[in-house]
């Protein structure tokens, strides 16, 4: 990875000393730069590593909020960043009237990422990156109707399940209240893309529990669990939840 | 179980918590007493019950009462989709097994959340139906569907009008159940809702996701303080005060909106359907 594609090598010094989440350097190159979080002096740590941390060690309600919701972000950021990679570049077996679903499912995600980006302000983890997060779309084929589908599935399916998952973390009430406007919308298009798949799949045994006693409601995955499905997208960032509340 | 940490853990945002209980004296024998006759895995229900009881006569609603209110659109719901099959006009194929599917987790929600109360140590709510004459006016398959719509987009915005006062509800180990957090539970159950309001809606050449393009647009159950076409999130005006310019109809689409309780159970909406 160069600095050029490094979208945290221009991070300017100084920033607050509570900024509640370390991304560190890309490599040896750009080690010292580093969006800095935790430190008590205003010289921001060296590591040589690719983690990107969400969250943080404070236990302030500000704190923990700040970095679930940037957890969220980063799942709006990279669906956003799908679903105009897909709108880019159609794929040609893809008919008129799914084209305009994939129009409204970008739009969307735009609206609910730029959503949390002002709500996070200068708490966003990117926010005096140079450039957005760069997200490896190469595990997926985004030439051909089914390809294209499929992915939009999984990326839906994992949003709907994550933030089942970690909302119980969030401590703010109106952020519970405002991610949970998104949530089921969020459901909606995962239902929508399973049904334009296979048709009336909208809320498969895959997805929905079919057994046991808390049965038919929908999976929830932790934040360890979802950025685990997701780590490919990251690369080479390592996206860390360890400083993320668990309970 | 550590029920000190707990009580301190609340003292340090209510300072009251104590004098919540009859004495401080009281919680502990109380919790002696409880502890003798319920094995420990059962313990965190009885405690759940205590802090409610404590806590009964503040504003907040008991997480009873939210279920409770939750159990009330499940029954009407699983109600509805019951006459909805026995009126045997759903045609064959897809259609008929997406409602038996829809219908079949409705009846599973009525049956977890009266579980759930049962388990708290509260009465759930029983006996509420969809009102026969209402019914019976809707005389052809797309009309029976179209209710099912609203139903449905109502149930979405009902349960997301309650999330927020679920907030920090801790894990609670239920007897016959297992450990549930009542706030994921609750959102696992209006992400269900939502996928089944999308379906149904793909099922009437809707768009999936409430729209201001939709035919029951102005159905009072997209109406509200808060209503369906709202732009406003987090303080912003969304047309507006992004770095880009979205249109209103799609930030509308882009977010579900709250109903609050008193909406949902008026006559103009849910609250008309009961009986």
């Amino acid at each position: 990875m160069t600095d050029l594609t490094s979208p945290f090598s221009q991070v300017p010094a100084g920033l607050p000393r509570r900024a509640f989440l370390r991304v560190a350097g890309a490599s040896a190159a750009t080690a010292g730069l580093v969006l800095a979080g935790c430190g008590k002096t205003d010289t921001p740590p060296v590591v040589n590593s690719n983690i990107l941390y969400l969250g943080s060690t404070s236990t302030s309600a500000a704190d923990v909020d700040a970095g679930l919701l940037n957890y969220f972000f980063l799942l709006k950021q990279l669906e956003a960043a799908f679903y105009q990679r897909v709108v880019d570049a159609l794929p040609t077996d893809l008919p008129p009237a799914e084209r305009a679903f994939f129009s409204d499912l970008r739009d969307h995600e735009l609206v609910h990422r730029e959503t949390l980006r002002y709500a996070l302000g200068n708490r966003a983890y990117d926010a005096a990156a140079a450039q957005p997060l760069p997200f490896d779309f190469s595990s997926l084929t985004l030439t051909t109707r089914a390809g294209v589908l499929a992915a939009a599935q999984q990326l839906e399916d994992l949003g709907v399940a994550a933030y089942a998952g970690a909302l119980r973390l969030v401590r703010t009430p109106d952020l519970v209240a405002l991610v949970a406007k998104m949530s089921s919308v969020e459901a909606r298009h995962a239902a929508l893309l399973r049904d334009l798949r296979t048709p009336g799949s909208f809320a498969g045994d895959d997805v929905v529990v079919n057994a046991g006693v808390l049965q038919s409601v929908s999976l929830a995955k932790t934040p360890a669990q979802v950025i685990a499905e997701a780590k490919a997208f990251f690369l080479p960032i390592v996206v860390s939840t360890d400083l993320l509340p668990t309970a | 179980m550590n029920f000190f940490k707990i009580i301190e853990q609340l003292a340090e945002v209510d300072p009251d918590v104590l004098g919540r209980f009859d004495s401080r004296r009281a919680v502990f024998q109380s919790l002696g007493t409880l502890a003798k006759r319920a094995a420990l895995a059962t313990t965190p229900v009885l405690l759940g019950s205590m802090f409610q009881k404590a806590y009964a006569g503040t504003n907040a609603d008991s997480p009873i009462d939210i279920l409770n209110y939750a159990l009330t659109l499940e029954l009407l719901e699983a109600d509805f989709y019951r006459k909805f099959v026995e009126a045997g006009r759903i045609p064959a194929g897809a259609p008929t097994m997406a409602i038996a599917q829809i219908r079949k987790h409705e009846d599973s929600h009525v049956a977890l959340l009266t579980n759930v109360i049962r388990a708290l140590n509260g009465t759930p709510v029983t006996g509420v139906t969809f009102k026969r004459s209402f019914f019976n006016s809707l005389d052809t398959y797309e009309a029976q569907l179209q209710v099912a719509q609203i139903l449905e987009d109502t149930g979405v915005r009902a349960y997301k009008g309650r999330a927020a006062e679920l907030t920090g509800t801790p894990d609670m180990n239920i007897p016959g159940i297992g450990i549930v957090n009542l706030l994921t539970a609750a959102l696992q159950i209006h992400s269900v809702e939502a996928r089944h309001a999308a379906h149904i809606r793909y099922m009437r050449n809707q768009k999936p996701w409430v729209s201001n393009d939709d035919d029951v647009r102005t159905n009072p159950a997209y109406t509200g303080a808060t209503p369906e076409s709202n732009v406003m999130q987090a303080g912003y005006d969304l047309t507006r005060d992004l770095g880009t310019m979205y249109s209103a109809a799609d930030v509308a689409a882009a977010f579900d909106e709250p109903l609050t309780p008193a909406e949902v159970l008026d006559m103009s909406r849910a609250g008309g359907l009961v009986g």
